[in-house]
């Protein structure tokens, strides 16, 4: 019974490289700058490119976590409370005379500390999907930021803060590295790492990564957790940019954050999708709303425009897919 | 089921202690929300008196309908396992349609613009109901996505202006605040969605197969049983309410705005759950969603009127709709756990 | 009018799932008023044939005929309509609905004008039915609140509400006592007499022998013949069940047998078990048999730390374990195959490699950072150990045959630092060859010093390589057989015996 397996790269065809998800949102991003640059001259200035990019890159933090969230078949409808709540607190206490550091360290752990909620409820009560457990903890952080805050603005931070949304170093928006940090630092963990290789076992069958020694629990805490803790992340750079906060910032959040990650290629029946393709749906998205912007399209014409979008990533990979099995017959 | 090192005995005790709560509170749910209805209105009226007036029950009543016309529609989405965010960027879109309507023509007949509210709502719960059950989307996501583009809808079609009473002609705003044998139409309307599901859901078949879908989908296929087009159906019946209730809603309160009834599904879903429906499908029944939606009907009223701020409201919402499905869950672990004890291994 | 001389015939039927052929050129004849027999091992395409019949599955090649006339089901609903009914082993039921909405779904009585739905008569005909098959629970109870045995009834007595004229039962015995098989057979008899013609799937003689007129058998997925019950003896059903003599098929060798290092004592879990006690030694094959439902696998997973146990203990290597996850359990020093290999041992969408390595990537990897060349050589090595024949370490798993796939799972097994093996079912739906490699493997295990634990429901393959066999039934252990006593009768006597439960003393309070 001697059969010697091969064990080097597997077969590698340029049409099945170039066939790849990604690679199509490479093309839409270049037809939105062509569409772009013809709406504005200016558009394609690479000062202008990069502070196009500090207009969407503070949600963008929270897709990261969310394309290990959408992985695991769960989702997170509570994020954009959490962006509001960790923000409120941080303004809160700031006026309150707690030094701004501090403040912000507690925004990032009231942040950490909601995503842990989540996390333990879905885990702890199966019974319960995501879908309903964080659709009640969405309402209940941002009824929390609400009782803090009730419909006053806060802010008045010192003038440092601003410099996490509005600030350059070396040229280049200080979000902008930022989120290239994190974007590396989430691809890692999810394309290098043993985290990483047993979130795609749990996505694609949870109940054989149970049994093959998978801490499934805790891992899909980890998730939830990281989520919060980004949407904190978030806070921090929509309240720099904003000046101040109201318990309604950040309102329609998820809805953006989900479609950047539904349309960079990650399933919502988990255990597909890459990281590199939620990072080019941030850049697509944000620079189409942007383009969107220079037409002067409304804010409820956007509201449309971003449903749409939604609806329609989730719809054609799973049409495609209907089809062309069909064909095979 | 965490059972950690307790000595035989004492675990059957607490076992049973456990089981005979859960089955109480299965089988007296109804008599428990409709105690619980009573607690609290009578605590309320000793805070504020002018809490049982006349006045202030007709509000709550009318409130309450709709509240329960929308409700009987979210039971039937939940039965099947899936969730309608979308019914309040409807019930907005209907009425300003509606409303728009009456007022570049004041001499249209009232049920003219139902039917217009209506016919819209149905439209909105068609096309949800084709991504769903065609298109196969998760009904988070397709209403999600749904829910904003109905609420742009409603921008668009109004120009970013509200309908304002003085535009309305009476007759449209006497479809709320009419009555008839001193009953408030709006009450009578409910009752009659009310009659008519209760019917649906235990007399016919599609409304038991509803069920069925809901509580084994895979066998629900195999038996022949056209799943989508009821999934379909039932997002459609679901979009009619919510028009129906579009056009009540901006008759009562004579204005149609384009944040009209925003984040409103929460209520509804909290009412569901507070009835007894279960967010895992299969499970529902009319009476538990109706005195759902009172218990939440009398809670929204009462809470301004014993002085809790108007901004605990939210909070109080999400709490009572976690508190809700854990309690079901509770409920169902220990109907589970009585089932594995009847076993008798 | 010439009746048809067959109420149902199949021939050349062939049915393809990706990578695998499920059923080759398979035949089947079956006269009015028969009760025929479907037997072979697990896997050997019986399932499938019923899911053609029943027209869950359209076949690739072949014709089906129902009394003389062809016939090709698209959906199950054709087949119900012509009469045919399938009662299964797993629950195909809704189990928030009452029994008589069960029996009546897709077939309600309703009024002729207002279409409303009759419930008086409904219940009415759903007790009727239900005191005729012996049942003493109300047609209003909720689904989920039956035993399997009572549900089996109510699927029962769906078949009787439509009158199938053809009614396939799957394993109907498989979950009942002694008692309860004898109804069912009572009830198999009655359907008989009233005109229906039966087809079951059995792995047991006692139930071919009490109701059969004919027996059909398919061995890997071919059909190898059909005889009258009376003219085939036990020994040539399982030759022609298994191809080969038990004893040329089973390479045990005699290990070592060395220390205790696993003992049950009173183990129990509400609902599943109660009572279990039995010891495991270093180098033996303990096997784990008894009917489907009759709490084996259970066992299994609370040793695995799938789920907790109530009462009682496991002593593990000297010491009290309690283990919360199969990582724990693992990390103890147990390891389980599990008995769906494709819903519980492998990631069907990954490739081979990425699934052996699941269980240990800490292994392959330093600071949680993955080393690709570490974990595909390792990946290789183990495949080539277990034998699994493929291409590449890339090929996916859902490309490979039953058997390569179990060799699959079975090598995720050696990643680990195990002393105790649990394998449930290691061989359902292997095909002969790949059944004696792994014969062979679990052979080699035990002489390595592995304690193993090997749950079967198939009679030859206990007898074969247990040195010892644990026979479970309604949860609890009824023998412990040792080498010597171990026949078949024996068997199938401790796992059908329906004496008073006086073991033990421990009744559950409902």
């Amino acid at each position: 019974m001697e059969q010697r397996l091969i064990a080097n790269k597997k077969d590698f065809t340029l049409k099945g490289f170039f066939l790849q998800w990604e690679w199509l949102l490479v093309l839409l991003i270049f037809a939105v700058f062509v569409m772009n640059s013809n709406l504005s001259p200016y558009f394609l200035d690479t000062a202008n490119l990069l502070d196009a990019t500090m207009g969407f890159l503070d949600k963008a933090f929270i897709v990261l976590p969310m394309v290990f969230i959408i992985l695991l078949a769960d989702i997170d409808i509570s994020v954009a409370s959490i962006v509001a709540l960790s923000s409120v607190i941080m303004a809160d206490l700031y006026n309150h005379g707690v030094p701004m550091e501090l403040a912000m360290v507690i925004c990032l752990a009231v942040g950490t500390l909601c995503g842990w909620i989540n996390g333990l409820l879905i885990v702890k009560y199966k019974e319960l999907s995501a879908v309903i457990v964080t659709l009640s903890t969405m309402i209940i952080y941002r009824g929390i930021a609400y009782i803090l805050l009730e419909d006053q603005a806060s802010g008045k931070f010192p003038s440092w803060f601003n410099f996490l949304g509005w600030g350059y170093v070396g040229g280049i928006p200080f979000i902008l590295i930022a989120f290239v940090v994190f974007a590396i630092a989430f691809w890692i963990l999810l394309h290098k790492t043993n985290f990483g290789r047993m979130l795609y076992a749990m996505g694609n069958n949870p109940t054989a990564a149970r049994y093959s020694g998978v801490q499934v629990n805790r891992l899909k805490v980890i998730a939830f957790t990281l989520a919060g803790l980004m949407s904190a992340v978030t806070a921090l750079f929509l309240t720099s940019r904003m000046g101040s906060t109201r318990p309604n910032i950040a309102t329609g959040y998820e809805l953006e954050v989900i479609a950047m990650v539904v349309l960079g290629g990650v399933s919502t029946a988990g255990g597909k999708g890459r990281m590199i393709g939620a990072v080019l749906a941030v850049f697509l998205i944000g620079f189409l709303r942007y383009g969107l912007g220079l037409v002067n399209v409304s804010a409820q014409m956007l509201l449309i425009i971003m449903g749409v979008l939604l609806i329609v990533s989730v719809a054609v990979p799973e049409l495609k897919q209907r089809f062309s099995f069909a064909r095979k017959r | 089921m965490n059972h950690t090192g307790t000595d035989a005995a004492a675990l059957q005790r607490t076992q049973g202690k456990k089981a005979s709560l859960s089955s109480y509170i299965a089988k007296f749910r109804e008599l428990g929300l409709l105690a619980f209805i009573v607690i609290l209105a009578v605590g309320v009226q000793l805070r504020n008196p002018s809490f049982l007036t006349w006045e202030n029950l007709n509000d709550i009543a009318t409130n309450t309908a709709i509240l329960a016309i929308l409700s009987v529609g979210m039971m039937l989405v939940i039965i099947t396992r899936g969730i309608d965010l979308s019914i309040g960027a409807t019930l907005a879109l209907s009425g300003m349609t509606a409303a728009l309507t009456v007022s570049h023509n004041p001499g249209l007949h009232p049920l003219a613009a139902i039917l217009v509210g209506v016919g819209i709502g149905l439209l909105c719960g068609i096309v949800v109901g084709f991504l769903v059950s065609w298109v196969n989307i998760l009904p988070i996501i397709a209403t999600l996505g749904m829910m904003n583009v109905f609420r742009g809808l409603t921008f668009e079609t109004s120009g970013g202006k509200w309908v304002s009473a003085h535009q309305m002609p009476e007759s449209f705003k006497g479809i709320a605040t009419g009555a008839f044998l001193g009953i408030n139409n709006l009450i009578w309307i409910a009752a009659v969605i009310y009659i008519v599901a209760y019917y649906f859901v235990s007399h016919t078949r599609t409304g038991r197969r509803v069920y069925a879908i809901g509580s084994n989908p895979e066998s629900a296929k195999i038996s022949g049983i056209r799943s989508g087009r009821i999934l379909w159906l039932v997002y459609t019946i679901m979009g009619g309410l919510s028009g129906l209730a579009g056009v009540l809603w901006v008759s009562k309160f004579a204005s149609a705005q384009g944040d009209t009834a925003a984040g409103y599904e929460m209520n509804v879903i909290a009412a569901c759950v507070l009835g007894g429906v279960s967010i895992a499908g299969g499970v529902g029944k009319i009476s538990g969603v109706l005195l759902g939606a009172i218990l939440l009907g009398i809670l929204n009223n009462a809470l301004p009127m014993i002085n809790v701020s108007p901004f605990w409201q939210n909070f109080i919402q999400g709490a009572i709709i976690l508190v809700a499905v854990l309690v079901n869950a509770m409920v169902k672990r220990g109907i589970d756990r009585n089932n594995l004890m009847r076993r008798k291994i | 009018m010439a009746e048809a001389e067959y109420v149902l015939e199949l021939k050349g039927i062939t049915k393809i799932f990706p990578g695998v052929k499920a059923l080759d050129d398979v035949y089947f004849k079956l006269k009015p008023g028969e009760i025929h027999a479907l037997m072979g091992e697990n896997g050997a395409g019986k399932s499938t044939f019923i899911k053609v019949i029943t027209g869950v599955h359209a076949p690739e090649e072949g014709e089906m005929f129902l009394n003389g006339q062809k016939v090709a089901f698209t959906h199950p609903t054709d087949a119900q309509k012509a009469g045919i009914a399938a009662i299964y082993q797993h629950v195909t039921n809704y189990p928030d609905l009452s029994v008589t909405e069960n029996i009546f779904m897709g077939h309600e009585k309703i009024q002729k004008g207002t279409r409303k739905i009759r419930w008086s008569d409904m219940h009415e005909e759903a007790g009727r039915l239900l005191k005729e098959l012996g049942a003493s629970f109300s047609p209003k109870t909720q689904m989920g609140a039956l035993s399997v045995a009572e549900q089996q009834i109510v699927e029962i007595a769906k078949a009787l509400s439509v009158n199938a004229k053809i009614i396939i039962m799957d394993e109907p015995t498989a979950a009942l006592t002694k008692n309860e098989s004898e109804d069912l057979y009572r009830i198999t008899e009655r359907l008989r007499d009233n005109g229906a013609s039966i087809i079951f799937i059995s792995h047991r003689f006692e139930d071919m022998y009490r109701l059969a007129s004919k027996v059909t058998v398919f061995r890997d997925s071919k059909y190898i013949g059909t005889w009258d019950v009376d003219e085939i003896s036990n020994a040539d059903l399982i030759v022609a069940m298994v191809g080969r003599e038990i004893s040329q098929l089973f390479p045990k060798q005699e290990a070592k047998i060395g220390e205790e290092i696993l003992r049950l004592e009173g183990l129990g879990r509400t609902g599943y078990f109660a009572d279990v006690s039995f010891s495991l030694r270093r180098g033996e094959i303990l096997g784990l048999t008894g009917l489907v439902g009759a709490g084996r696998t259970e066992v299994c997973e609370t040793l695995f730390g799938v789920a907790k146990h109530d009462k009682g203990k496991i002593i593990f290597k000297g010491e009290e374990l309690r283990v919360k996850s199969p990582k724990e359990a693992m990390k103890k020093g147990i390891g389980y195959l599990p008995e769906d290999r494709q819903k519980q041992g492998l990631v069907l969408q990954w490739g081979i490699g990425r699934n052996i390595t699941l269980p240990a990537l800490k292994r392959y990897s330093k600071n949680g950072f993955l080393n690709n060349r570490k974990e595909l050589d390792s990946a290789k090595a183990l495949a080539e150990k277990v034998g699994v024949k493929a291409k590449s370490v890339f090929t996916l798993a859902s490309a490979l045959s039953g058997g390569n796939q179990q060799k699959v799972v079975f090598a995720k097994l050696l990643t680990g630092e195990l002393d105790v093996l649990i394998l449930d079912e290691p061989t359902k739906g292997v095909d002969v060859g790949a059944k004696s490699a792994i014969y062979e493997m679990i052979s080699d295990l035990a002489g390595a010093g592995y304690g193993v634990i090997m749950v079967s429901s198939e009679m030859p393959e206990i007898i074969g390589m247990c040195d010892r066999v644990a026979v479970m039934r309604e949860g609890r252990i009824t023998a412990i057989l040792n080498r010597e006593g171990l026949t078949q009768e024996a068997i199938l006597k401790a796992s059908m015996d329906d004496s008073s439960p006086q073991s033990g003393g421990k009744v559950a309070k409902a």
